[in-house]
């Protein structure tokens, strides 16, 4: 495990050093599959890994909190002796010092340096396939750093409960690491420290630590990232992928709580309130540190496919699966088929909508944004549920939103600034990007919307039509521009915006529904699936265009389209027409519109909106 | 200044420690006397630490002998300064805002410096510095009384210092001031000591605890030298602000610590009063020996042994008689127009100290000019670990609300955008472009197709007219801004056309007239729930001034929220009168307002009035109306089309491109917005009166008012919008064309009447077209002759009349225009109607 020692005081510090960390970390980990070696906190639970090792963790930015100074060089002396020794105060939390010696805080020699931290939690809504999977990847290989020992198995099942997400079979093949004995001893203490501390706090003097995920219901490790170099580049809700040095110095928690005790006496801490303190510095137990050697973005979560798609062995790897797309597609729009019970048409904009992603923002206009409003959903029943499963089975995060009276009331959807805690308190609409956020309106029954529901389903809608949220800092407000595919299931229309209605016809009526849709999962082999998962995280990222001559094409067609019905035929029309030709194309793996493609697209328009009409006359003045 | 060949040696070392000997052998004087006693002279004197203060990270090679006796560098040494003549009943005052975080080091003495007194030997004082830094107190001091007494400020304008001899010494002046009103601190801008003396400046800016103290001596010495009799509070400190260095909070970075910064940010929060110990008063339980003990570092040292009766643990603390200053921590935040997209906003920890405390609420805009500090979090003596993390805070020094401002006139030092000499040429070599009123109305959302004049409207909106104050002659101020109304079919792209310019401007606020209520637009009162203060929490309109102000669904506004804006769209403020709170705001917004036709259809039968359903009385304070119909023609279907191809396919660089584009008309408008005032040039004059005569004379061939006063003020406006659009100091006549031009499409669109297709005025001014009201006048004569010929009758049906009527014209007669004749009869006092009768009177 990498530890930067302290150097001799001759060793003057200097940036090239520090440059040489991140470059031999990028090498290695470049090394034959090196990363599947590094423990990550997303699979092993925090006591088992060894403190001050490298570990990596798949996270989405929540908060930025403030930068931070730290000691970025600093000298210790000996009372004693008198003898001073230099340190490096990078990729800590604190300053170390041997027993006989202090930290002279008016050295010199000190140097300052600045930090930003950002908090971090798990990709919100990341499917479980996403997690088994990549956990399976990972331990292929044995990790050396992790210090589980199966002497130690016994509590990991009480931690579990909370602690640990991936279900109880691959536990048996998360053993065998030769986890060495100094390992073992240290992080011993620190649970018993910790969660002794968190004990201690938690009856009398504040409710549990809220870990503020987006999402109800979500577990894992929150972290606090540490980031050294371009934290311009970040931006909240990035899907990040960290390599860094775990801490989880048992002193963090206790600094704490001194600070806490003294807080009356000294006017300098009650800069900070309680509460700021408590989710500034929570536990480290509960939410570890970790300094970041390095860090990226992440374009998609799919382990399946490779991270980053512009590399030489990736490429190869996106034109293998290219060269069988089409019975791909045709085997998934015939599972989709069956999902939508048996409306072949329903099934394409699906998949056209599971593709779509905002790809640009023209001004203010999102372009690609594709919000597919599946009407005519038998009401109440388990269908809709049971087509978020299989929408959960496929795409890598996704959420179900249940529009009831009651949830639209008492959620919170707008993430909103807590300035007592100096946080941005999460709310269901901060997900990362290319999240499938599933709105279910059959639920909604009449009833009365307070405050709280109007804004929420104001920013349901906001969402929808631009592409954005504006968080609420309670003097202002800040637009946090997202790309969520939004797919809303209701029996009418909905009364959400969205950017093309299909309305359900249903070929078959299975007497059990639950029954149906559990046997059309299970008949899905391992493999098809994962070619489905790939399949939809993959066209995503294709580019795109359209050639002169069909431009010319599609001109001269809408042309003649509004000459023949100008009411009916506007520039709403195209700008969707053209969407679904994008779409189409793409998920036949063309990157070029062609004639071909641009009359399907219009096909399918036509036969989508004979449906709407055919449901306006039979509901007479409806829509 | 020359380098010192000794920069580190203090030459004052001996004499302050001898000073420091004989202070403890007598115990510690008293120096802070309590202000009623007018015995006690000592002057000002707080840098007693500055000859030794350092900061982290500033590397001074120096040996230090900590076990040396001989210590001095304690804030409780004193070391003459000020001069005493003069200083009469004047107290000093600790200034706790550059000394809340003493560093004070202790100095090895053993040095073979020079041991000259400093105020004596002159040569040598030019070579003697504050240790750590390069400042000469002396040189130091004398440039800046001689900036005080000198200095003029070539740039100020008649309108911001009022009361101020532009030709005198400014701050001079402000002594004067000082003496005269009594409150003893002196703002000095930054910015006027840096055109003066730029080292001075940097020195200020780098060493700020160091020579603030100086600039205080300074001041106190010409200020009791003039007006040697003057009793103050206190001795003046010096304030400055508007310091250069940083202002933004993001770029703070660990090199700012311990100088002095200006940012900008919004209050947050802010703490109760705390009460900080400046010197404990302790007292020997024993022998009533007293002393006290100065704050240093946080901390109070108790003596542990009396030193009169030599015992131990005797002394005790006395409260009341310790000294205590306020002080309050403010969590400063970022201002939103500061942030880049996409990240979190920072916050910064402020110290307010005595009676800087209070002065801001949370909410409040200010810039803040202070010393950034960062401090270890304390060592812990059972835990030899640390964290190795920095608190860092900013004492304030001087505030200057940005809101507050706002109620007097447009604050230049904040608006201003700061712009690059480059940026400037980039801006100006723009500007010279011929096509540059098109090419910047074609930049201004090029997502939306066409509209071109809507387009060029909105951008004359964008740059506003000239600000024009007459509050002399009593008229108060002239509307500067351009308001815009579209109305028009929906799916026009409308909302989209305002959801740019909400994105354009950096103080554009959006709103929805379905979702807005009065309050949300203008402003609330709210009670603190800590404080139980009343707080006003302003609105949209409030928060949009100097701004425009997007509103959405404007059709759909209730009646009492409209009516709020009646006030702003003309006379720019907003009135308040709420629990106990009674203020007129400055809403100086410009309004781009949206609104769709009642009808889902915009019914081209019908007048603009009609069709949207909104009061004209409020529609006339609209300078430009436009509609956005969807036209259907194939050659403008054939561009739609072409254009949103072109808008499905990805092309990166001509994306990049647009971007930029974006940035550069930002910064092109806000350039022209702060810098350009355009006023009439002669000839433009008159091409306005004529193009309002002109107008005039439309209607005037057919009887009717084609124009009013209004609209010629709009005209002017939007005359000088244009020629900001240039860059022009003056208005000239191609800006009065383009004016009128755009006023023409404008009125051709909205003002039309639809069923004699003339254009009138009338329409948007009384809400009625001039036919429309002729031929109610029309119908009244009618209905009062059909009467007539009733003969004497005193009641009649009134069903049966309304019949008679409809029978006897050759028109349709609705009930409405029959109720309207009745009505215009009764107010001729020609009959009443009850019910279901008309008596005639």
């Amino acid at each position: 495990a990498p530890c930067p020692a302290g150097l001799p005081p001759q060793n003057v510090p200097n940036s090239d050093w520090e440059k040489k960390v991140t470059e031999y970390f990028k090498e290695k980990l470049k090394e034959n599959n090196a990363t599947n070696w590094v423990p990550s906190l997303n699979d092993v639970p925090v006591h088992y890994l060894k403190p001050n090792s490298l570990v990596k963790f798949r996270c989405m930015v929540q908060d930025m909190f403030d930068p931070e100074f730290y000691m970025g060089v600093y000298e210790t002396v000996d009372p004693n002796t008198n003898a001073r020794v230099l340190h490096f105060g990078k990729y800590r939390d604190v300053a170390e010092c041997g027993p006989q010696q202090e930290i002279d805080l008016n050295s010199s020699q000190t140097v300052t340096s600045e930090r930003q931290t950002f908090y971090c939690v798990p990709v919100p809504g990341e499917s479980a396939w996403v997690k088994e999977i990549s956990f399976l990847t990972d331990q292929a290989r044995v990790s050396p750093s992790t210090s589980y020992t199966p002497s130690r198995h016994k509590r990991s099942y009480e931690e579990d409960e909370d602690m640990d997400l991936h279900p109880s079979k691959q536990k048996e093949q998360h053993t065998g690491s030769g986890g060495d004995i100094h390992g073992c001893v240290e992080p011993k203490r620190l649970e018993t420290e910790a969660s002794a501390g968190h004990h201690l706090i938690s009856p009398n003097c504040s409710p549990p630590l809220d870990l503020n995920f987006p999402l109800p219901g979500e577990k894992g490790p929150a972290c606090l990232v540490k980031v050294y170099e371009s934290w311009d580049n970040f931006k909240v809700n990035d899907v990040l992928e960290v390599y860094g040095i775990l801490s989880v110095d048992p002193v963090l928690s206790i600094v704490n709580n001194e600070e806490r005790d003294s807080s009356a006496l000294d006017p300098m801490e009650c800069m900070d309130t309680a509460e700021e303190q408590r989710v500034h510095s929570p536990p480290a137990s509960l939410v570890p540190r970790i300094h970041v050697i390095l860090a990226q973005k992440l374009q998609h979560i799919n382990p399946l496919l490779p991270a980053c798609l512009n590399e030489e062995e990736s490429k190869t790897f996106v034109t293998n699966f290219m060269s069988e797309l089409s019975p791909v597609r045709a085997e998934l729009l015939g599972f989709l088929t069956h999902a939508l019970l048996g409306d072949s048409l329903a099934a394409e904009y699906l998949i056209l909508h599971l593709i779509s992603t905002v790809y640009a923002r023209r001004d203010v206009l999102p372009l690609g944004k594709f919000t597919v409003n599946l009407s005519g959903c038998p009401r109440n029943s388990i269908f809709t549920e049971h087509i978020y499963r299989i929408i959960q089975q496929l795409v890598p995060a996704s959420y179900r939103l249940q529009m009831t009276i009651e949830n639209m009331n008492h959620s919170r959807f707008i993430p909103h600034k807590d300035y007592a805690a100096n946080r941005l308190v999460s709310g269901v609409l901060q997900l990362a990007s290319n999240t499938s956020l599933v709105v279910d309106e059959t639920q909604l029954e009449q009833g009365q919307l307070d405050t709280t529901g109007v804004h929420n389903v104001t920013a349901l809608g906001n969402l929808i039509t631009w592409q954005k949220v504006d968080y609420d800092f309670s003097y202002h407000q800040m637009e946090f521009p997202c790309n969520i595919n939004v797919l809303i299931t209701s029996e009418g229309r909905s009364l959400l915006p969205s950017d093309c209605q299909v309305h359900l016809q249903p070929q078959i009526i299975p007497p059990n529904m639950e029954e149906y849709m559990n046997s059309l999962l299970t008949a899905v082999l391992p493999s098809v699936l994962n070619k489905f998962r790939i399949y939809l995280s993959l066209l995503r990222l294709l580019d795109y265009s359209i050639s002169d001559e069909v431009t010319k094409a599609v001109e001269e067609d809408f042309v003649e389209m509004r000459k023949n019905d100008p009411e009916s035929i506007t520039a709403d029309d195209l700008h969707r027409t053209l969407l679904v030709a994008r779409f189409l194309s793409l998920s036949a793996g063309q990157t070029t519109l062609s004639r071909e493609r641009w009359l399907r697209a219009k096909q399918l328009e036509a036969l989508r909106k004979v449906r709407l009409q055919q449901q306006k006359c039979v509901n007479g003045n409806e829509l | 200044m020359p380098p010192s060949p000794l920069p580190y040696h203090c030459p004052l070392g001996d004499r302050a420690a001898s000073l420091c000997l004989e202070c403890s052998g007598r115990g510690l004087p008293e120096f802070l006397p309590p202000p009623s006693s007018p015995v006690l002279m000592l002057p000002r004197q707080p840098p007693a630490g500055w000859l030794c203060w350092t900061r982290p990270g500033a590397a001074i090679p120096l040996d230090f002998d900590i076990s040396s006796p001989l210590t001095y560098g304690t804030p409780s040494s004193r070391v003459e300064g000020t001069p005493r003549s003069g200083v009469r009943g004047t107290p000093v005052r600790q200034r706790p805002d550059l000394g809340s975080v003493r560093k004070a080091r202790q100095v090895d003495l053993h040095s073979d410096g020079p041991t000259e007194d400093i105020a004596t030997d002159q040569s040598l004082g030019q070579k003697l510095v504050i240790w750590g830094t390069d400042v000469n107190v002396a040189s130091c001091k004398e440039k800046f009384q001689r900036f005080l007494q000198r200095f003029i400020d070539p740039l100020a304008k008649e309108d911001e210092d009022i009361g101020l001899d532009l030709n005198e010494p400014r701050y001079m002046q402000r002594l004067e001031e000082i003496n005269m009103v009594g409150e003893p601190f002196l703002n000095v801008n930054c910015d006027h000591l840096r055109s003066f003396d730029e080292n001075l400046y940097r020195q200020l800016i780098c060493y700020p605890q160091e020579v603030i103290p100086t600039f205080d001596m300074a001041a106190n010495e010409i200020f009791f030298d003039r007006y040697p009799d003057s009793i103050l509070e206190h001795q003046i400190q010096v304030r400055p602000y508007n310091a250069l260095k940083t202002r933004n909070m993001r770029s703070l970075n660990p090199e700012d610590i311990d100088q002095l910064i200006t940012i900008s940010g919004m209050v947050i929060r802010s703490s109760q009063l705390i009460p900080e110990m400046q010197e404990a008063f302790f007292k020997c339980q024993v022998c009533a020996f007293t002393t006290r003990v100065e704050i240093d570092r946080g901390r109070i040292a108790e003596p542990s042994v009396c030193k009169n009766c030599n015992t131990t643990h005797s002394m005790a603390l006395i409260h009341n008689r310790s000294m205590f200053s306020d002080k309050q921590m403010i969590k400063l935040q970022e201002s939103p127009e500061d942030m880049p997209a996409g990240q979190t906003p920072h916050t910064v920890a402020l110290f307010a100290h005595n009676d800087l405390v209070d002065k801001v609420q949370p909410g409040d805009r200010i810039n803040v000019t202070g010393i950034y500090r960062a401090v270890p979090i304390r060592v812990n003596p059972r835990v030899s670990n640390v964290k190795s993390v920095y608190k860092t805070h900013i004492d304030v020094i001087h505030y200057r609300k940005t809101d507050a401002k706002r109620l007097h006139g447009v604050d230049e030092e904040t608006e201003q955008k700061i712009f690059t000499e480059e940026r400037v040429e980039i801006l100006k070599e723009l500007s010279k472009k011929t096509d540059i009123y098109e090419r910047l109305s074609s930049a201004l959302a090029p997502s939306i197709y066409e509209h071109e004049d809507i387009k060029k409207g909105i951008l004359l909106q964008l740059f506003g007219g000239s600000r024009k104050d007459f509050t002399h002659t009593g008229r108060g101020n002239f509307r500067a801004e351009i308001n815009i109304l579209l109305c028009g079919d929906p799916g026009t792209s409308k909302s989209q056309l305002l959801q740019y310019v909400y994105n354009l401007v950096p103080r554009g606020q959006y709103t929805s007239g379905k979702g807005s209520s009065a309050v949300g637009l203008t402003a609330y009162v709210m009670k603190d729930p800590e404080t139980r203060q009343l707080v006003l929490q302003t609105g949209a309109l409030v928060l949009s001034d100097n701004g425009i102000c997007c509103i959405d669904e404007f059709d759909k506004m209730n009646e009492s929220t409209r009516s709020v804006l009646h006030e702003v769209m003309e006379q720019q403020t907003l009135s308040i009168a709420k629990a106990g709170i009674i203020c007129q705001l400055n809403a100086r917004t410009s309004i781009l307002a949206a609104a769709n036709p009642i009808e889902s259809q915009w019914n081209p039968k019908k007048t603009t009035i009609e069709n949207i359903q909104l009061p004209h009385t409020l529609l006339s304070r609209f300078d430009l109306i436009f509609l956005m119909l969807d036209p259907r023609d194939e050659a403008y279907d054939r561009r739609l089309a072409r254009h949103l191809v072109s808008l499905y396919y990805r092309s990166e660089e001509k994306m990049e491109e647009e971007y930029m584009d974006m940035a550069v008309l930002r910064d092109y408008i806000a350039y022209a917005r702060s810098y350009v005032n355009p006023r009439l040039s002669e000839e433009a004059s008159q091409a306005l009166i004529e193009a309002y005569v002109d107008m005039r004379k439309i209607g005037s061939g057919r009887g009717m008012v084609s124009a009013y006063p209004r609209q010629l003020e709009s005209l002017i406006r939007l005359a000088e919008a244009h020629a900001k659009v240039r860059f022009s100091e003056k208005v000239e006549t191609i800006d009065v064309e383009e004016a009128k031009h755009l006023h023409r499409e404008a009125l051709k669109q909205s003002a039309t009447d639809p069923r004699t297709g003339i254009v009138d005025i009338s329409i948007l001014t009384t809400g009625m077209s001039t036919t429309a009201r002729k031929r109610k006048e029309e119908l009244a004569q009618a209905l009062r002759k059909l009467i007539q010929s009733k003969g004497k009758t005193p009641a009649l049906k009134y069903q049966q009349l309304f019949d008679d009527l409809r029978a006897q014209s050759d028109t349709a007669v609705t009930k409405e225009m029959f109720e309207e004749a009745l009505r215009a009869l009764a107010d001729d006092d020609f009959l009443t109607v009850t019910g279901k009768t008309v008596r005639l009177l």
